[in-house]
């Protein structure tokens, strides 16, 4: 359900009459960011989608794990969508309720999109911030390990944390989170080197503001544009990523699934004619993404300290 | 600025070799071995194959000989999977094969992205900027293993006008699919980047300024906006370009173009140990060699930067 | 006549010549069953992967296999029904004590640089395979072939000259072996035994195998190779067979995803490519002259894992067969695979020569009775909805492994109420976690080596290195030691059969068939052989 335009605009009303009584930092962006409607919307629909992932498996009979054996081989015709069997999304190419699957597969893709986002702003954003900012030899040896993490043969990382610590979901975000800032570093420390270099920052360093509050307080607000534009661009890579853990054996594993492995799976069923294999899973991606880039949009916007 | 990139390649040597004894060493550590299979070979048969290949040999030993090699005669080894062949074969063979349809696929996501991100930023909140928005965000979301597929469905099987695969030499025909699969999800990324640099850079002081005085708007994009905008954007390019030239490992495979990216997925699977090594030295050269040609296009747009 | 005119003419001549000499004007005829044959005699096909090599003595995979044996010809080839049939060798005798074979070879064999094949290049191959310098990880091969001297060569305790292999003179080759081998001479059709040309691997080492360096002596000589893309071959004219040669090119594709190759197969850019697991019912219902599904020498089973170390609760042989008779293997082969597969309740593939299928109690219950009996013997074993089993269930990561892991997951959920913990693993990782024994219940696959029972059977002794359950029997031991020297071991290998029914330290899952999709103009393949060995010369395309 969407909202209705007038509702978002009384919540924005209120919102100007919260900004009479004086303007906090957070306030003002919380009013900017309602004022863009496609922003606004995208939030609801990706709460929408977050809903469906917690609790859509209560709308269905089916559990994701239960093998029809009547289906089996047979789900080309027998499988297909319908309200009558209950399989809302079909069936897939083994015989399971697809909108079940759908549903943990949205649930465990939103939580790795989350936490590579997360980690990739905050670990990414602070290691180039603060790499860019000292300059130097700091910059130099900081700058050189991304170099080398980014050359690595990752996979063997991954395996070395599945025979260490055995399989887990939590390994699968380790994985995930390891990779994902180092890119953003990259951006983070080039987009720093022409920061510091303005007046603000100068002139805070010039009145002996301490380098750490200089990084957190004056360089990464102005860094926010890229971060959030780029965290965004992050999160389908990560999520596609994520089979690619799975398949090593270190992230999920059958009877559990993902949007990545689902998709995967739709894509080479394609030529089989079963579309909706690819068509459900793909509909739910493609949805977060949208929802996701209008919600970075908004954050943007809302939070550019230069409009202030 | 000279000594600046000298000082730079000469950290790339230690650097280089601080890659190359870790990657040896999470190699060793990871289970598994080039010469396991579904059939394990007899152990007789085992000591003969790491006799060969030098794997009998103390750890720290490998690592010492392999350098060594490498360094004087330029020598990474016979692969352990291809017996046939060395490394140098492998790498000889198929990073020519990257590098061609990787070039183009850089050639075009730069081209489409830049001018699609500057034509959103410029025109925000129309319709061109919807359009343009949408068409990155198409692009990003469908993954290339699920774009690819479509690519091969369309053109090969029911229009008939591309060969399903293959590379032949890097002839035009074969080359347009992996191009076009391979560089939409850069593109959507670079489009992106650009949009929102672009927009930042049209709200600052000397850009209204510069509108102000009524300077044309073509001019003030191309003389003042597009420098700055182009600063993040360059930051995503050396990683992009390094992965695109580097490969995918799914064009590699749907289009069996024999490209790197499928050599160094599959000598991982097969801990083809020496073709592992070869081309994690060769990302790592070219990552650093990027990273450094980036750093050194940042100091030419924004003179203030200082290393 | 200008420059021009006359580059055009001379052109158009001798492409007028090359293809009137061969087939004139298309209209040409199969020299045997007198069909019409095709102009265009290419043949193009999918390859999985890359092989690791393609020099004989190094081949390891059976893609490679299939390039060797059309490079180069060994002492005997198989014909379509998987017989053996002359190659370079015209016939042999052996001596009473079944120990000395002696071939007689053909003095009309040519390597493709028109020097003969002598006994000698089949002496300087097998000595070649064996020896410790070359490492070859088929070494083993010349090992179970049972030749003298084998195992002191492979490990270095004697010089490869020391095998037991010599050329009386250029068309006479003797063997010597160390014991009676009942099927020595089919394994001659296997690539390790196949001759290498020395000067050409002296002059280039291991270069050799690359086009323009390579010397073969079969109906194709390599002439294009570019790796992770394509193999091309073309007929040899120096091969002494080459008149009867009808194919003009192959070429063999690397394309790793089978989906891909099906695509490019239906756009008519292939003669042969794999059919995707569950997919053969749909295509042979619309390309019924394309689809074909043979049996193929393999067997799908999983083993259990039985080491003292190992999970308590499989030690018992009850519990075990009661997991293995809750698997309808019907819904595995007819609905999951749906290739024609056939359900295995025998670890020996039912097509195995000489070999009869045994009778075993659970191969004629239905499906009902066995989950009865199944549910039986697990209460007797004292498991029950207050105290379900739970089984790790090991695979490596592949799609068609993964349908089978959570069908039989969901039949003993469904049957037993057995829980299961699916994991797959990326294939070193799984093998090493196999081989040491990290599993409860793993996934294996065996393929014959050679068209004989105890090519399976072999894995159940005690001491078989591919023993993954660690299945310790003596009375198995000893019946399969039996097995090698008896006149007829069927006796022997139905009774082992029978222990591992009872036993049951794996389950077999089902016996493979080879799902393939062949361009209908395509004749000639041999889809009675039992090892899919199949020669490019014997195929040839037809006029449609």
């Amino acid at each position: 359900m969407l909202p209705n335009p007038s509702t978002v605009e009384s919540v924005a009303a209120a919102m100007d009459m919260a900004e009479l009584r004086g303007r906090s930092l957070w306030a003002d962006a919380r009013t900017r960011f309602s004022r863009n409607k496609a922003a606004v919307v995208s939030l609801v629909l990706l709460i929408l989608i977050g809903a469906f992932a917690v609790f859509g498996s209560y709308l269905t009979t089916h559990e994701r794990d239960f093998i029809d054996f009547s289906l089996t081989g047979r789900y080309a015709y027998l499988g297909v969508p319908s309200f009558e069997t209950g399989h809302y999304f079909g069936t897939d190419a083994d015989g399971r309720d697809l909108y079940a699957r759908t549903v943990q597969g949205t649930g465990i893709s939103l939580m790795v999109g989350a936490v590579g986002a997360l980690v990739a702003v905050t670990v990414g954003t602070l290691y180039g911030a603060t790499a860019g900012y000292f300059g130097g030899r700091i910059d130099g040896a900081m700058m050189r390990i991304v170099d080398i993490l980014m050359s690595i043969p990752f996979m063997f990382v991954l395996i070395l944390m599945l025979v260490i610590f055995g399989r887990s979901i939590f390994m699968l975000f380790l994985g995930i989170g390891l990779i994902s800032w180092l890119d953003m570093a990259r951006i983070a420390r080039g987009q720093t080197m022409t920061i510091k270099n303005k007046e603000f920052v100068e002139a805070a360093h010039a009145i002996g503001v301490h380098p750490a509050k200089i990084i957190l307080r004056h360089i990464v607000p102005n860094l926010l544009g890229i971060v959030i534009v780029y965290a965004t661009l992050l999160i389908p890579n990560m999520i596609i990523f994520e089979s690619f853990i799975s398949y090593l054996g270190l992230g999920v594993q059958e009877p559990d699934t993902s949007l990545g492995a689902l998709i995967g799976e739709g894509a080479r069923n394609m030529g089989n004619g079963v579309l909706w294999q690819l068509f459900f899973p793909l509909f739910f991606f493609v949805m977060t993404i949208f929802a996701l880039f209008f919600v970075g949009d908004g954050l943007r916007d809302a939070l550019d300290p230069k409009d202030r | 600025m000279f000594i600046f990139v000298a000082r730079r390649l000469a950290v790339a040597i230690p650097t280089l070799l601080i890659l190359v004894v870790l990657s040896f060493v999470l190699m060793y550590a990871a289970p598994g071995g080039p010469f396991n299979s579904e059939r394990p070979l007899p152990p007789e048969v085992l000591r003969n194959i790491e006799a060969k290949y030098g794997l009998d040999q103390p750890f720290w030993k490998q690592i010492v000989n392999y350098v060594v090699g490498v360094v004087t005669q330029f020598d990474f080894g016979p692969s352990f999977q291809y017996k046939d062949r060395t490394v140098n074969d492998v790498i000889a063979q198929g990073f020519p094969v990257t590098l061609t349809y990787g070039f183009w696929s850089f050639v075009v996501a730069v081209t489409v992205g830049v001018s699609l991100g500057v034509a959103a930023a410029i025109k925000q909140n129309t319709w061109l900027d919807y359009l343009a928005v949408g068409i990155s965000i198409g692009a990003q979301v469908l993954p290339n293993f699920v774009m690819a597929p479509i690519l091969l469905l369309v053109f090969t099987l029911w229009l008939g006008w591309l060969p399903g695969g293959g590379w032949n030499g890097g002839q035009w025909e074969y080359l347009i699919m992996p191009v076009l699969a391979l560089s939409t999800s850069y593109m959507a990324s670079i489009a992106r980047i650009t949009r929102s640099s672009m927009l930042e850079v049209l709200n600052t002081n000397f850009i209204r300024t510069a509108q102000a005085k009524g300077l044309p708007m073509r001019r003030v994009i191309w003389h003042h906006a597009m420098k700055p905008a182009m600063l993040p954007v360059l930051s995503y390019l050396g990683p992009a370009f390094v992965g695109m030239i580097t490969g995918s490992v799914v064009i590699d495979v749907i289009f069996s173009t024999g490209g790197i990216g499928q050599f160094f997925v599959n000598s991982a699977f097969n801990r083809d140990y020496s073709v592992i090594m070869g081309i994690t030295i060769l990302v790592g050269t070219l990552t650093i060699l990027f990273n450094l040609a980036v750093d050194i296009l940042y100091a030419w747009i924004d003179p203030k930067i200082r290393y | 006549m200008t420059l021009k005119t006359r580059l055009l003419a001379t052109s158009a001549a001798i492409m007028i010549a090359t293809t009137g000499a061969v087939y004139a004007d298309g209209h040409a005829t199969h020299p045997v069953t007198g069909e019409t044959l095709a102009s265009d005699q290419t043949f193009t096909y999918r390859d999985l992967d890359e092989s690791p090599s393609i020099d004989p003595g190094m081949a390891e995979d059976s893609a490679g296999g299939d390039i060797v044996r059309d490079l180069f010809e060994g002492l005997f080839n198989q014909d379509a029904a998987g017989n053996l049939e002359p190659g370079v060798a015209t016939g042999y005798v052996v001596s009473g004590d079944n120990l000395v074979y002696t071939f007689t070879l053909r003095d009309n064999a040519k390597w493709s640089n028109g020097d003969p094949v002598t006994a000698g290049d089949f002496e300087y191959a097998w000595k070649r395979a064996a020896s410790p310098a070359l490492a070859s990880p088929y070494s083993w091969f010349i090992e179970l072939m049972s030749v003298e001297n084998a195992s002191a060569v492979i490990a270095g305790d004697m010089e490869p000259s020391a095998l037991g292999i010599s050329a009386t003179d250029d068309t006479t080759l003797e063997v010597r072996l160390s014991q009676p081998l009942p099927y020595f001479t089919q394994m001659l059709t296997h690539y390790t035994t196949f001759p290498v040309h020395q000067a050409t691997v002296d002059a280039f080492g291991s270069d050799w195998t690359k086009p323009g360096n390579m010397v073969s002596n079969g109906a194709y000589v390599l002439t294009q190779h570019v790796p992770q893309e394509k193999l091309v071959r073309e007929r040899n004219p120096m091969y002494w067979d080459n008149e009867n040669t009808i194919i003009e090119k192959v070429t063999s594709l690397v394309i790793n995803d089978e989906n891909v190759a099906l695509t490019r197969y239906l756009a008519g850019e292939l003669d042969r490519t794999d059919v995707p697991a569950g997919q053969f019912p749909r295509l042979s219902a619309e390309y019924p002259a394309q689809a074909m599904s043979v049996p193929y020498a393999c067997s799908y089973y999983y083993m259990f894992n039985l080491r003292d170390n190992g999970p308590e609760e499989l030690k018992d042989p009850d519990v075990r067969k009661a997991l293995s008779l809750a698997i309808d293997r019907d819904i595995i082969t007819e609905n999951v695979l749906a290739g024609g597969q056939k359900s295995a309740y025998t670890f020996t593939h039912w097509a195995t020569a000489g070999f009869e299928t045994p009778d075993i109690p659970m191969a004629s219950m239905t499906q009902a009775a066995r989950n009865e009996m199944a549910k039986d013997l697990l209460a007797q074993a004292g498991y029950g909805a207050d105290n379900p089993l739970t089984i790790d269930l090991v695979y490596n990561t592949d799609e068609a492994h993964k349908s089978v892991a959570v069908a039989i997951s969901q039949m003993w959920k469904q049957t037993l109420g057995v829980e299961t913990t699916l994991a797959n693993q990326e294939w070193q990782t799984f093998l090493e976690a196999r081989s040491n024994g990290d599993f409860d219940v793993a996934r294996g696959g065996w393929c014959a080596d050679y068209n004989e029972a105890s090519t399976f059977l072999d894995l159940m002794q005690s001491a078989s290195g591919y023993n993954d359950s660690k299945y310790v029997n003596p009375e198995v031991d000893a019946l399969l030691a039996d097995a090698k020297t008896a006149d007829n071991p069927q006796a022997d290998y139905t009774a082992v059969e029978q222990i591992i029914a009872v036993d049951t330290p794996i389950m077999p899952i089902y016996h493979y068939a080879s799902v393939k999709m062949f361009a209908e103009n395509l004749e000639g393949w041999p889809f009675e052989n039992f090892q899919q060995n199949w020669y490019s010369r014997d195929l040839y395309k037809i006029a449609k």
